[in-house]
Protein backbone atom coordinates (compact mmCIF):
# COMPACT_ATOMS: atom_id res chain seq x y z
CA UNK A 1 0.00 0.00 0.00
CA UNK A 2 1.50 3.31 -0.77
CA UNK A 3 1.27 5.69 2.08
CA UNK A 4 -0.49 8.92 1.89
CA UNK A 5 2.37 11.47 2.79
CA UNK A 6 5.82 10.28 2.48
CA UNK A 7 8.16 12.98 3.89
CA UNK A 8 12.30 12.47 2.78
CA UNK A 9 14.76 14.68 4.29
CA UNK A 10 13.11 17.54 4.79
CA UNK A 11 14.98 20.53 5.87
CA UNK A 12 13.46 24.26 6.54
CA UNK A 13 15.47 27.03 7.79
CA UNK A 14 14.89 30.87 7.94
CA UNK A 15 17.62 33.50 7.20
CA UNK A 16 17.88 33.57 11.83
CA UNK A 17 18.27 29.63 11.95
CA UNK A 18 17.66 25.59 10.67
CA UNK A 19 14.46 25.04 11.98
CA UNK A 20 13.96 21.11 10.60
CA UNK A 21 16.59 18.86 10.16
CA UNK A 22 16.37 15.72 7.79
CA UNK A 23 12.71 14.71 8.69
CA UNK A 24 11.84 11.27 7.43
CA UNK A 25 8.61 10.27 7.97
CA UNK A 26 5.43 8.52 6.53
CA UNK A 27 1.71 8.97 7.24
CA UNK A 28 -0.58 6.13 6.24
CA UNK A 29 -4.30 6.74 5.26
CA UNK A 30 -6.46 6.96 7.89
CA UNK A 31 -4.09 7.19 10.54
CA UNK A 32 -3.81 9.36 13.51
CA UNK A 33 -0.81 11.06 14.00
CA UNK A 34 -0.22 12.82 17.28
CA UNK A 35 3.30 15.33 16.92
CA UNK A 36 4.88 16.40 20.21
CA UNK A 37 7.78 18.15 21.37
CA UNK A 38 8.99 21.65 23.29
CA UNK A 39 7.97 24.71 21.56
CA UNK A 40 10.13 26.19 19.10
CA UNK A 41 11.43 22.48 17.90
CA UNK A 42 9.53 23.15 14.66
CA UNK A 43 6.22 21.08 15.03
CA UNK A 44 4.34 23.60 13.62
CA UNK A 45 6.41 24.46 10.69
CA UNK A 46 6.21 20.96 10.12
CA UNK A 47 2.59 20.84 9.62
CA UNK A 48 2.45 24.16 7.41
CA UNK A 49 4.98 22.79 5.01
CA UNK A 50 2.25 19.76 4.66
CA UNK A 51 -0.21 22.53 4.04
CA UNK A 52 1.85 23.88 1.41
CA UNK A 53 1.08 27.34 3.30
CA UNK A 54 5.65 27.51 3.97
CA UNK A 55 7.85 25.23 1.14
CA UNK A 56 10.56 23.10 2.48
CA UNK A 57 13.93 24.45 1.89
CA UNK A 58 15.04 21.01 1.02
CA UNK A 59 13.96 17.65 1.06
CA UNK A 60 10.81 16.25 -0.63
CA UNK A 61 6.83 15.08 0.12
CA UNK A 62 4.61 13.17 -1.42
CA UNK A 63 1.25 12.86 -1.49
CA UNK A 64 -0.67 9.74 -2.76
CA UNK A 65 2.81 8.82 -4.06
CA UNK A 66 2.88 12.24 -6.47
CA UNK A 67 5.16 15.28 -5.35
CA UNK A 68 3.47 18.22 -3.87
CA UNK A 69 4.63 20.19 -6.59
CA UNK A 70 2.60 18.40 -9.20
CA UNK A 71 -0.97 19.31 -7.31
CA UNK A 72 -2.27 22.41 -7.85
CA UNK A 73 -2.17 24.04 -4.65
CA UNK A 74 -6.09 25.50 -4.21
CA UNK A 75 -7.34 21.93 -4.90
CA UNK A 76 -4.61 20.35 -2.56
CA UNK A 77 -5.04 22.72 0.27
CA UNK A 78 -9.40 22.21 0.28
CA UNK A 79 -8.22 17.99 0.64
CA UNK A 80 -5.45 18.54 3.30
CA UNK A 81 -7.43 21.43 5.55
CA UNK A 82 -5.04 23.12 8.27
CA UNK A 83 -6.90 23.99 11.00
CA UNK A 84 -4.86 26.75 12.99
CA UNK A 85 -3.59 27.35 16.93
CA UNK A 86 -5.96 29.86 17.96
CA UNK A 87 -8.01 30.69 15.26
CA UNK A 88 -8.90 33.41 13.95
CA UNK A 89 -11.97 34.46 12.49
CA UNK A 90 -12.87 36.57 9.63
CA UNK A 91 -15.58 39.12 8.42
CA UNK A 92 -18.24 39.36 10.84
CA UNK A 93 -20.51 36.76 11.62
CA UNK A 94 -19.90 33.32 12.14
CA UNK A 95 -22.01 32.86 8.51
CA UNK A 96 -19.07 34.87 7.10
CA UNK A 97 -17.03 31.94 8.17
CA UNK A 98 -19.02 29.30 7.59
CA UNK A 99 -20.11 30.06 3.75
CA UNK A 100 -16.78 31.17 2.54
CA UNK A 101 -15.85 27.29 1.90
CA UNK A 102 -18.95 27.38 -0.43
CA UNK A 103 -17.53 30.90 -2.18
CA UNK A 104 -14.87 29.43 -2.89
CA UNK A 105 -16.48 26.11 -4.48
CA UNK A 106 -18.82 28.27 -6.46
CA UNK A 107 -21.56 26.55 -4.54
CA UNK A 108 -24.33 27.76 -2.38
CA UNK A 109 -24.61 28.06 1.02
CA UNK A 110 -26.13 24.72 2.33
CA UNK A 111 -27.79 25.94 5.73
CA UNK A 112 -29.00 22.64 7.18
CA UNK A 113 -25.73 20.89 6.81
CA UNK A 114 -23.44 23.99 8.42
CA UNK A 115 -26.20 24.17 11.40
CA UNK A 116 -25.99 19.87 11.76
CA UNK A 117 -21.77 20.52 11.48
CA UNK A 118 -22.34 23.77 14.22
CA UNK A 119 -24.43 21.32 16.54
CA UNK A 120 -21.91 18.28 16.77
CA UNK A 121 -19.13 20.97 18.34
CA UNK A 122 -22.45 22.12 20.33
CA UNK A 123 -23.26 25.19 19.44
CA UNK A 124 -27.06 26.14 18.70
CA UNK A 125 -28.66 26.76 15.41
CA UNK A 126 -29.07 30.82 17.07
CA UNK A 127 -24.71 30.42 16.68
CA UNK A 128 -25.15 31.09 12.84
CA UNK A 129 -25.84 34.57 12.48
CA UNK A 130 -23.82 35.51 15.86
CA UNK A 131 -21.13 38.50 15.29
CA UNK A 132 -17.96 36.66 16.34
CA UNK A 133 -17.06 39.60 18.77
CA UNK A 134 -19.87 38.12 20.75
CA UNK A 135 -18.39 34.08 20.93
CA UNK A 136 -15.74 33.14 23.56
CA UNK A 137 -12.42 31.88 22.72
CA UNK A 138 -13.75 28.30 22.61
CA UNK A 139 -16.54 29.07 20.68
CA UNK A 140 -14.32 30.62 18.07
CA UNK A 141 -12.46 27.48 17.83
CA UNK A 142 -15.18 25.86 17.22
CA UNK A 143 -16.54 27.47 14.69
CA UNK A 144 -12.74 27.28 13.17
CA UNK A 145 -12.90 23.85 13.53
CA UNK A 146 -16.54 23.89 11.78
CA UNK A 147 -14.93 25.95 8.33
CA UNK A 148 -12.14 23.59 7.78
CA UNK A 149 -14.79 20.88 7.89
CA UNK A 150 -17.93 21.82 6.24
CA UNK A 151 -16.57 20.32 2.99
CA UNK A 152 -15.00 16.75 4.49
CA UNK A 153 -11.41 16.92 4.22
CA UNK A 154 -8.91 14.01 3.25
CA UNK A 155 -6.68 15.02 5.97
CA UNK A 156 -7.59 17.26 9.08
CA UNK A 157 -3.90 18.69 9.84
CA UNK A 158 -4.14 20.43 13.56
CA UNK A 159 -1.97 22.89 14.82
CA UNK A 160 -2.63 23.21 18.95
CA UNK A 161 -5.99 23.42 18.12
CA UNK A 162 -7.01 22.59 22.33
CA UNK A 163 -4.81 24.95 23.50
CA UNK A 164 -6.22 27.20 25.81
CA UNK A 165 -9.73 25.47 25.49
CA UNK A 166 -11.42 24.47 28.84
CA UNK A 167 -11.99 20.60 29.74
CA UNK A 168 -15.25 20.52 28.75
CA UNK A 169 -14.77 22.42 25.22
CA UNK A 170 -11.54 20.22 24.60
CA UNK A 171 -13.69 17.13 24.96
CA UNK A 172 -16.33 18.25 22.62
CA UNK A 173 -13.65 19.10 19.64
CA UNK A 174 -11.92 15.69 20.56
CA UNK A 175 -15.22 13.89 19.76
CA UNK A 176 -15.76 15.74 17.05
CA UNK A 177 -12.60 15.15 16.00
CA UNK A 178 -12.02 11.42 16.79
CA UNK A 179 -15.55 10.79 14.74
CA UNK A 180 -14.14 12.53 11.89
CA UNK A 181 -11.87 9.88 12.03
CA UNK A 182 -13.10 6.66 12.55
CA UNK A 183 -16.83 7.39 10.68
CA UNK A 184 -15.17 9.18 7.45
CA UNK A 185 -11.61 8.12 7.23
CA UNK A 186 -9.91 11.90 7.89
CA UNK A 187 -6.48 11.43 8.47
CA UNK A 188 -4.94 13.11 11.62
CA UNK A 189 -2.60 14.69 11.57
CA UNK A 190 -2.01 16.42 15.31
CA UNK A 191 0.73 19.16 16.97
CA UNK A 192 -0.05 19.03 20.77
CA UNK A 193 1.44 19.32 23.81
CA UNK A 194 -1.84 18.35 25.64
CA UNK A 195 -0.56 15.24 28.07
CA UNK A 196 -4.27 13.47 27.35
CA UNK A 197 -3.96 13.96 23.49
CA UNK A 198 -0.15 12.73 23.94
CA UNK A 199 -1.22 9.82 26.35
CA UNK A 200 -4.15 8.69 23.78
CA UNK A 201 -2.04 8.75 20.81
CA UNK A 202 -2.49 6.03 18.00
CA UNK A 203 0.50 6.93 16.92
CA UNK A 204 3.08 9.39 18.46
CA UNK A 205 6.22 11.35 16.99
CA UNK A 206 8.15 13.58 19.01
CA UNK A 207 10.26 16.68 17.37
CA UNK A 208 13.13 17.93 19.24
CA UNK A 209 15.84 20.72 18.05
CA UNK A 210 13.98 20.21 14.31
CA UNK A 211 14.52 16.66 14.25
CA UNK A 212 12.29 13.54 14.40
CA UNK A 213 13.43 12.10 17.64
CA UNK A 214 11.29 9.11 18.83
CA UNK A 215 8.52 7.03 17.46
CA UNK A 216 6.47 5.29 19.59
CA UNK B 1 -11.02 88.37 -20.90
CA UNK B 2 -7.22 88.39 -19.82
CA UNK B 3 -7.35 92.11 -18.45
CA UNK B 4 -8.85 89.95 -15.22
CA UNK B 5 -5.31 88.07 -14.85
CA UNK B 6 -2.88 91.05 -12.92
CA UNK B 7 -0.04 88.48 -11.07
CA UNK B 8 2.55 89.86 -12.06
CA UNK B 9 6.10 88.70 -11.15
CA UNK B 10 6.80 91.60 -8.38
CA UNK B 11 3.14 90.48 -7.18
CA UNK B 12 4.78 86.81 -6.74
CA UNK B 13 7.51 88.22 -5.07
CA UNK B 14 5.56 89.45 -2.39
CA UNK B 15 3.76 86.00 -1.88
CA UNK B 16 6.73 85.26 -1.25
CA UNK B 17 5.93 86.41 2.29
CA UNK B 18 3.01 83.86 2.52
CA UNK B 19 5.88 80.97 2.78
CA UNK B 20 7.67 82.99 5.30
CA UNK B 21 4.65 82.66 7.49
CA UNK B 22 4.42 78.84 6.90
CA UNK B 23 8.60 78.66 6.85
CA UNK B 24 7.93 80.80 10.84
CA UNK B 25 5.03 78.96 11.92
CA UNK B 26 7.10 75.44 11.18
CA UNK B 27 10.24 76.85 13.41
CA UNK B 28 8.47 77.94 16.03
CA UNK B 29 6.70 74.81 16.41
CA UNK B 30 9.53 72.80 15.62
CA UNK B 31 8.05 70.59 13.28
CA UNK B 32 11.09 69.95 10.88
CA UNK B 33 9.57 70.35 7.70
CA UNK B 34 11.48 73.53 6.80
CA UNK B 35 14.14 71.79 4.04
CA UNK B 36 10.84 69.99 2.61
CA UNK B 37 9.22 73.33 2.53
CA UNK B 38 11.72 75.04 1.06
CA UNK B 39 12.79 72.52 -1.64
CA UNK B 40 9.29 72.47 -2.25
CA UNK B 41 8.81 76.29 -3.09
CA UNK B 42 11.89 76.28 -5.30
CA UNK B 43 11.07 72.96 -7.28
CA UNK B 44 7.00 74.85 -8.02
CA UNK B 45 8.94 77.51 -9.17
CA UNK B 46 11.68 76.03 -11.91
CA UNK B 47 8.86 73.27 -12.35
CA UNK B 48 6.08 75.70 -12.83
CA UNK B 49 8.74 78.26 -14.83
CA UNK B 50 9.82 75.69 -17.26
CA UNK B 51 5.73 73.69 -17.92
CA UNK B 52 4.70 77.54 -18.82
CA UNK B 53 7.54 78.24 -21.50
CA UNK B 54 6.82 74.61 -22.97
CA UNK B 55 3.05 74.89 -23.00
CA UNK B 56 3.38 78.79 -24.46
CA UNK B 57 5.12 76.88 -27.20
CA UNK B 58 3.22 74.00 -27.65
CA UNK B 59 -0.03 75.90 -28.01
CA UNK B 60 1.98 78.17 -30.18
CA UNK B 61 3.14 74.95 -32.66
CA UNK B 62 -0.29 73.21 -32.10
CA UNK B 63 1.18 70.23 -33.30
CA UNK B 64 -0.64 66.65 -32.74
CA UNK B 65 2.89 65.18 -32.46
CA UNK B 66 3.95 67.66 -29.61
CA UNK B 67 0.36 67.15 -27.79
CA UNK B 68 0.58 63.60 -27.52
CA UNK B 69 4.20 63.61 -26.43
CA UNK B 70 3.58 65.91 -23.50
CA UNK B 71 0.79 64.01 -22.32
CA UNK B 72 2.97 60.99 -22.62
CA UNK B 73 5.73 63.01 -20.55
CA UNK B 74 2.99 63.58 -17.77
CA UNK B 75 1.64 59.77 -17.61
CA UNK B 76 5.22 58.73 -17.12
CA UNK B 77 6.28 61.35 -14.44
CA UNK B 78 2.57 60.13 -12.79
CA UNK B 79 3.37 56.78 -12.88
CA UNK B 80 6.73 57.24 -11.66
CA UNK B 81 5.85 59.09 -8.67
CA UNK B 82 2.46 56.66 -7.71
CA UNK B 83 5.87 53.69 -7.87
CA UNK B 84 7.48 55.49 -4.90
CA UNK B 85 4.22 54.76 -2.53
CA UNK B 86 4.11 51.03 -3.47
CA UNK B 87 7.33 50.54 -0.96
CA UNK B 88 9.23 47.80 -2.72
CA UNK B 89 6.89 46.28 -4.67
CA UNK B 90 7.78 44.50 -7.84
CA UNK B 91 6.37 46.12 -10.53
CA UNK B 92 5.05 49.12 -9.42
CA UNK B 93 6.12 51.38 -11.89
CA UNK B 94 5.07 49.14 -14.56
CA UNK B 95 1.82 48.52 -12.65
CA UNK B 96 1.35 52.32 -11.73
CA UNK B 97 2.08 53.09 -15.54
CA UNK B 98 -0.98 50.90 -17.22
CA UNK B 99 -2.87 52.28 -14.45
CA UNK B 100 -2.45 55.75 -15.34
CA UNK B 101 -2.55 55.67 -19.19
CA UNK B 102 -5.50 53.22 -19.44
CA UNK B 103 -7.25 55.42 -16.85
CA UNK B 104 -5.70 59.29 -18.28
CA UNK B 105 -6.85 57.22 -22.23
CA UNK B 106 -9.36 55.82 -21.19
CA UNK B 107 -11.24 59.93 -19.94
CA UNK B 108 -9.36 61.77 -22.28
CA UNK B 109 -11.08 60.03 -25.76
CA UNK B 110 -14.08 59.92 -24.26
CA UNK B 111 -14.29 63.66 -23.42
CA UNK B 112 -12.80 64.21 -26.79
CA UNK B 113 -15.56 61.64 -28.66
CA UNK B 114 -18.06 63.59 -26.90
CA UNK B 115 -16.85 67.15 -27.81
CA UNK B 116 -16.55 68.16 -24.12
CA UNK B 117 -12.98 68.97 -24.99
CA UNK B 118 -10.91 69.65 -28.37
CA UNK B 119 -7.99 67.98 -29.45
CA UNK B 120 -5.87 70.75 -28.90
CA UNK B 121 -2.74 71.52 -27.00
CA UNK B 122 -4.59 74.12 -24.92
CA UNK B 123 -7.23 71.67 -23.69
CA UNK B 124 -5.78 68.05 -23.65
CA UNK B 125 -2.69 69.11 -22.23
CA UNK B 126 -4.18 70.59 -19.17
CA UNK B 127 -7.33 68.16 -18.64
CA UNK B 128 -4.40 65.33 -18.97
CA UNK B 129 -2.71 66.79 -16.51
CA UNK B 130 -5.96 67.01 -14.24
CA UNK B 131 -6.79 63.34 -14.50
CA UNK B 132 -3.28 61.52 -14.41
CA UNK B 133 -2.68 63.67 -10.78
CA UNK B 134 -5.87 62.02 -9.70
CA UNK B 135 -4.88 58.71 -10.90
CA UNK B 136 -1.35 58.71 -9.41
CA UNK B 137 -2.75 60.25 -5.98
CA UNK B 138 -5.65 57.31 -5.88
CA UNK B 139 -2.85 54.87 -7.22
CA UNK B 140 -0.40 55.88 -4.18
CA UNK B 141 -3.19 55.33 -2.05
CA UNK B 142 -4.07 52.31 -3.35
CA UNK B 143 -0.09 50.75 -2.80
CA UNK B 144 -0.23 52.23 0.85
CA UNK B 145 -3.58 50.63 1.86
CA UNK B 146 -2.53 47.84 0.39
CA UNK B 147 0.87 47.54 1.98
CA UNK B 148 -0.72 48.13 5.35
CA UNK B 149 -3.31 45.78 4.99
CA UNK B 150 -1.53 42.65 4.02
CA UNK B 151 1.00 43.24 6.93
CA UNK B 152 -1.79 43.77 9.77
CA UNK B 153 -4.41 40.97 8.19
CA UNK B 154 -1.78 38.14 7.55
CA UNK B 155 -3.60 35.51 9.96
CA UNK B 156 -6.95 36.45 8.21
CA UNK B 157 -5.60 35.59 4.35
CA UNK B 158 -3.60 32.49 5.54
CA UNK B 159 -6.83 31.10 7.27
CA UNK B 160 -8.21 31.77 3.48
CA UNK B 161 -5.31 30.55 1.84
CA UNK B 162 -5.28 27.19 4.64
CA UNK B 163 -9.16 26.54 3.44
CA UNK B 164 -8.10 26.14 -0.46
CA UNK B 165 -8.71 30.36 -1.63
CA UNK B 166 -7.14 30.97 -4.65
CA UNK B 167 -4.92 34.12 -4.40
CA UNK B 168 -7.93 36.48 -6.10
CA UNK B 169 -10.39 35.10 -3.20
CA UNK B 170 -7.88 35.40 -0.21
CA UNK B 171 -7.09 38.92 -1.03
CA UNK B 172 -10.35 40.35 -2.30
CA UNK B 173 -11.71 42.11 1.07
CA UNK B 174 -8.33 43.51 0.78
CA UNK B 175 -8.30 44.58 -2.39
CA UNK B 176 -11.90 45.66 -2.44
CA UNK B 177 -10.98 48.00 0.22
CA UNK B 178 -7.73 49.24 -1.35
CA UNK B 179 -9.70 50.54 -4.28
CA UNK B 180 -12.32 52.11 -2.01
CA UNK B 181 -9.53 54.16 -0.17
CA UNK B 182 -7.83 54.98 -3.78
CA UNK B 183 -11.05 56.46 -4.88
CA UNK B 184 -12.20 58.16 -1.77
CA UNK B 185 -10.78 61.45 -1.81
CA UNK B 186 -12.68 61.85 -5.43
CA UNK B 187 -15.87 60.94 -4.29
CA UNK B 188 -15.40 62.70 -0.94
CA UNK B 189 -14.61 66.19 -3.24
CA UNK B 190 -17.05 65.40 -5.42
CA UNK B 191 -19.95 65.83 -2.30
CA UNK B 192 -18.29 69.07 -1.15
CA UNK B 193 -17.70 70.59 -4.63
CA UNK B 194 -19.34 73.82 -4.31
CA UNK B 195 -20.34 73.59 -0.57
CA UNK B 196 -16.44 73.25 0.64
CA UNK B 197 -13.96 74.15 -2.47
CA UNK B 198 -14.43 75.82 -5.23
CA UNK B 199 -12.17 73.78 -7.52
CA UNK B 200 -9.23 74.26 -10.06
CA UNK B 201 -10.52 74.46 -12.99
CA UNK B 202 -13.69 76.22 -12.25
CA UNK B 203 -11.79 78.62 -10.47
CA UNK B 204 -9.68 79.06 -13.33
CA UNK B 205 -12.50 79.96 -15.69
CA UNK B 206 -13.99 82.41 -12.91
CA UNK B 207 -11.02 84.08 -12.65
CA UNK B 208 -10.34 84.51 -16.41
CA UNK B 209 -13.77 86.33 -16.49
CA UNK B 210 -15.91 83.23 -17.76
CA UNK B 211 -19.41 83.25 -16.55
CA UNK B 212 -19.74 80.91 -13.18
CA UNK B 213 -22.64 79.26 -14.77
CA UNK B 214 -20.63 78.03 -17.89
CA UNK B 215 -17.61 77.40 -15.30
CA UNK B 216 -20.20 74.91 -13.35
CA UNK B 217 -20.38 72.89 -16.77
CA UNK B 218 -16.92 72.27 -16.97
CA UNK B 219 -16.49 71.44 -13.38
CA UNK B 220 -19.41 68.81 -13.62
CA UNK B 221 -17.44 67.52 -16.43
CA UNK B 222 -14.26 67.25 -14.04
CA UNK B 223 -15.70 65.60 -11.57
CA UNK B 224 -17.17 62.73 -14.02
CA UNK B 225 -14.06 62.53 -15.57
CA UNK B 226 -12.07 61.99 -12.31
CA UNK B 227 -14.52 60.10 -11.12
CA UNK B 228 -13.65 57.33 -13.74
CA UNK B 229 -10.59 57.67 -13.65
CA UNK B 230 -9.79 57.35 -10.43
CA UNK B 231 -11.93 53.93 -10.75
CA UNK B 232 -10.03 52.76 -13.59
CA UNK B 233 -6.76 53.13 -12.19
CA UNK B 234 -7.62 51.96 -8.64
CA UNK B 235 -9.18 48.92 -10.03
CA UNK B 236 -6.29 48.40 -12.44
CA UNK B 237 -3.07 48.78 -9.98
CA UNK B 238 -4.96 46.69 -6.89
CA UNK B 239 -5.89 44.00 -9.39
CA UNK B 240 -2.47 43.70 -10.72
CA UNK B 241 -0.58 44.46 -7.79
CA UNK B 242 -1.92 41.87 -5.00
CA UNK B 243 -0.32 39.00 -6.35
CA UNK B 244 2.86 40.82 -5.51
CA UNK B 245 2.32 39.76 -1.78
CA UNK B 246 2.55 35.75 -2.78
CA UNK B 247 5.29 34.03 -3.88
CA UNK B 248 5.38 31.17 -6.66
CA UNK B 249 4.46 28.69 -4.43
CA UNK B 250 0.97 30.61 -3.94
CA UNK B 251 2.21 31.42 -0.29
CA UNK B 252 2.05 34.68 1.21
CA UNK B 253 5.07 36.29 1.49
Amino acid sequence: MTALFTLTDIDFATTERQILHHINLTVDAGDSLTITGPSGSGKSTLLRIMATLLTATNGQIAYNGRPLSEYDPFAYRKEVSYCFQQASLFGDTVYDNLSFPYVIRNQAFDETHALEALSQVELGPDNLHKPITELSGGEKQRVALVRNVLFTPKVLLLDEVTTGLDADTKTIVHHFIDHLNQHHDVTLIAVTHDETEINTANHLITLADGQLEVTA
Amino acid sequence: MTQNLIVTPSALFFAVALVAIALLLNFKEKIGLEKDMIVGVVRAVIQLTVVGYVLTYIIKVNSIFLTLLMVLIIIFNAAWNAKKRAAGMNNAFWISLLAVTVSTGTTLVLLVLARAIKFTPSQVVPVSGMIASNAMVAIGLCYRNMNTSFHDLRQPILERLALGANLKQASSGIVRDAIKTGMAPTIDSAKTVGLVSLPGMMSGLIFAGVDPTKAIMYQIMVTFMLMAATSIASVIACYLAYPNFYNADDQLI
